[in-house]
């Protein structure tokens, strides 16, 4: 246990990795507009330059390539930008997402306008991997799982655990950028068009 | 098209199933023209892999004739190429290393789940062989869809027999690298553990790489027979005390590597549950992991141990302590497959690799069921069957 230590003798490993729940949630304090409490922290290390990595992500409609629950992303405005995604049943649930920060080459984070259903906020940071194996990429993301049907929307979207769908779509994104497309076992294309459903 | 697909223990099938198509840009669709069944797809037919589903088709050592292309292949149609049983991208940094069998990007995002609490990190995909290698549909069928084609497979020039070039896919490469991890000195004596397949090509392999003398161990006399032939010396279990005959017969220094070509069938991914299922319930027990550690034991101080056997969850009474004392280097790993098969290819080309000597049986895919059962109740007799989609139906030759 860390209780022994003094306010900043704590060790170098990221917050998302704490033991301690408390510490775990401090994460999410750099959010600037932290939307809901359910923190998802991964990193991933991405062959290709940061601005690359960037620059695909700042274009938000490249998003639904890599997160299997979007259905589209369409940019409103420069800030702006109408999340569609897929709900139980067949339907959809959308909101309007509004970037709060932008750092380009080093981050974005975003959070849902007032009065979304879902409300729900994320960060995604680029940082220069060492030994020039390309960027770490790093995504925070909080949302507020509600009950009933909404809250089955989220439970899909960010699957059982919201730490496994991150980490999923961050491999997707991944192998999009790595490879120019993301794996899949599909024989052929009648199957694959199931899998994305 | 037809296929060999698993419906459970002892029972698979050739049945009519979808045909495969292009999916993604750098696939590409094979005609399969050769396909062997492995080892380890006997461990498939046993049902011993988790995450295996009923109708998945199984194989992993193929090659045939390129029929269809996506726009981001390298290859042509008509090429005749061999496949490599890993599937990897080519452009991850582990790719870039030539550490093929780690690839990050060859499995799909949600198959890498199941491998990383146990491994740490996901492994590359592969072909035929259970969803916690991908779920990729195998090459025991009349076509397959092969991703990062610009990547994996090799071209084969015209006029070159498949059963030639046939054994690229998988277990000439995983010979090779066997002896490769040895490190072999001149003047070497070489102990390999095992003569299936990879055994007899880690055999070949360490000769070429300078071995004075090799040792192969293994209990089927057609097989010793088979390392006989390449110049090794034998020992059969069965009849002689191994580490008391390596002694002996290395006025007791102990072999200076030591390769363990045993578990090399089991390509397996086993959980520690599915292990110890499989350590009470069938003929291996810990023989096992027992080749392993006697590897460890006989092995020369300083010397160096190789172990293309593949375990793939845990193992008990592991001997750290002779491992520390002496000094051993341990290497191994799944093959690299894409690094070796230019080098090897050009050896085969050159005739310094005799790969054909293995095949006992060639048959239709037809037939491919009864292959199954013959490879798991002869093993003596039955070191190598080939399954030929183009082959007209007739008795085994």
């Amino acid at each position: 246990m860390a209780d022994h230590l003094a306010p900043g003798e704590h060790d170098d490993a990221p917050l998302a990795t704490a033991k301690q729940a408390d510490r775990r949630e401090q994460a999410a304090n750099g959010l600037d507009e932290a939307k809901g409490d359910a923190v998802s922290g991964k990193t991933v290390t991405i062959n290709r330059p940061r601005q690359e990595i960037y620059d695909f992500w700042r274009d938000v409609t490249n998003l639904p390539k890599v997160m299997e629950n979007l259905v589209s992303v369409d940019a409103v405005d420069g800030q702006r930008s109408r999340w569609v995604v897929k709900a139980p049943g067949g339907g959809t649930v959308e909101w309007i997402s509004v970037i709060t920060e932008d750092r380009p080459g080093e981050l974005i984070a975003w959070a849902s306008e007032e009065g979304a259903e879902v409300p729900n906020s994320g960060r995604i940071e680029f940082r220069d991997a060492p030994g020039g194996r390309g960027t770490w990429v790093s995504a925070t993301i909080l949302y507020d799982p509600p009950a009933g049907f909404i809250g089955k929307v989220i439970a899909k979207m960010f699957q059982r655990e919201p730490a496994i769908q991150a980490r999923r779509d961050l491999r997707r994104l991944k192998q999009f950028l790595e490879t120019g497309e993301i794996a899949t076992a599909a024989r052929n294309r009648r199957q694959y068009e199931e899998e994305q459903n | 098209m037809r296929a060999l697909t698993w419906h459970g223990k002892h029972d698979v099938r050739v049945e009519t199933v979808d045909d495969p198509e292009i999916v993604n840009p750098r696939d590409a669709i094979i005609k399969i023209t050769s396909t062997a069944i492995c080892g380890s797809d006997l461990h498939l037919y046993d049902a011993y892999i988790p995450t295996l589903q009923k109708g998945d088709i199984l194989g992993h050592e193929f090659m045939g004739e390129v029929v269809d292309i996506g726009p981001g292949s390298t290859l042509k149609k008509g090429q005749r190429v061999v496949v490599p049983f890993t599937i990897s991208c080519g452009s991850c940094f582990h790719c870039s290393k030539h550490q093929y069998s780690a690839c990050d990007n060859g499995l799909p995002a949600d198959n890498q789940d199941i491998a990383q609490p146990i491994y740490g990190q996901p492994m590359a995909g592969l072909f035929g062989y259970s969803h916690m290698t991908g779920g990729y549909a195998g090459g025991q069928a009349e076509y397959v869809r092969v991703p990062f084609s610009d990547v994996g497979p090799i071209v084969i020039p015209d006029g070159v027999d498949d059963d030639k070039v046939l054994f690229l896919s998988d277990i000439l490469p995983t010979g090779w690298m066997a002896a490769e991890n040895a490190e072999i000195e001149p003047g070497d004596t070489v102990a390999v553990w095992g003569c299936g397949p990879v055994g007899l090509f880690a055999v070949q392999s360490a000769f070429l790489m300078g071995a004075e003398r090799v040792i192969a161990i293994d209990h089927f006399p057609r097989r010793l027979e088979l390392a006989k032939r390449f110049g090794a010396e034998t020992i059969n279990y069965e009849e002689s005390r191994t580490y008391e005959a390596l002694m002996e017969m290395t006025g007791g220094i102990g072999p200076d590597a030591c390769i363990d070509a045993v578990g090399l069938e089991a390509h397996g991914f086993f959980a520690d549950n599915v292990w110890d299922q499989i350590k009470v319930s069938t003929f291996m027990g810990t023989d096992r992991a027992h080749s392993i550690r006697q590897a460890i034991i006989a092995c020369r101080k300083g010397g160096r141990v190789s172990m293309p056997a593949v375990y793939g969850g845990f193992v008990d009474k592991f001997p750290l302590g002779a491992f520390m004392e002496k000094g051993l280097t341990l290497k191994t790993g799944q093959t690299h497959v894409q690094h070796y098969m230019p080098g090897l290819l050009n050896a085969i080309m050159e005739d310094k690799v005799d790969t054909t000597f293995l095949i006992s049986h060639r048959m239709p895919l037809e037939q491919a069921a009864e292959g199954y059962k013959m490879f798991h109740d002869q093993q003596n007799e039955v070191t190598k069957i080939v399954l030929k989609p183009g082959m007209d139906q007739a008795p085994a030759a």
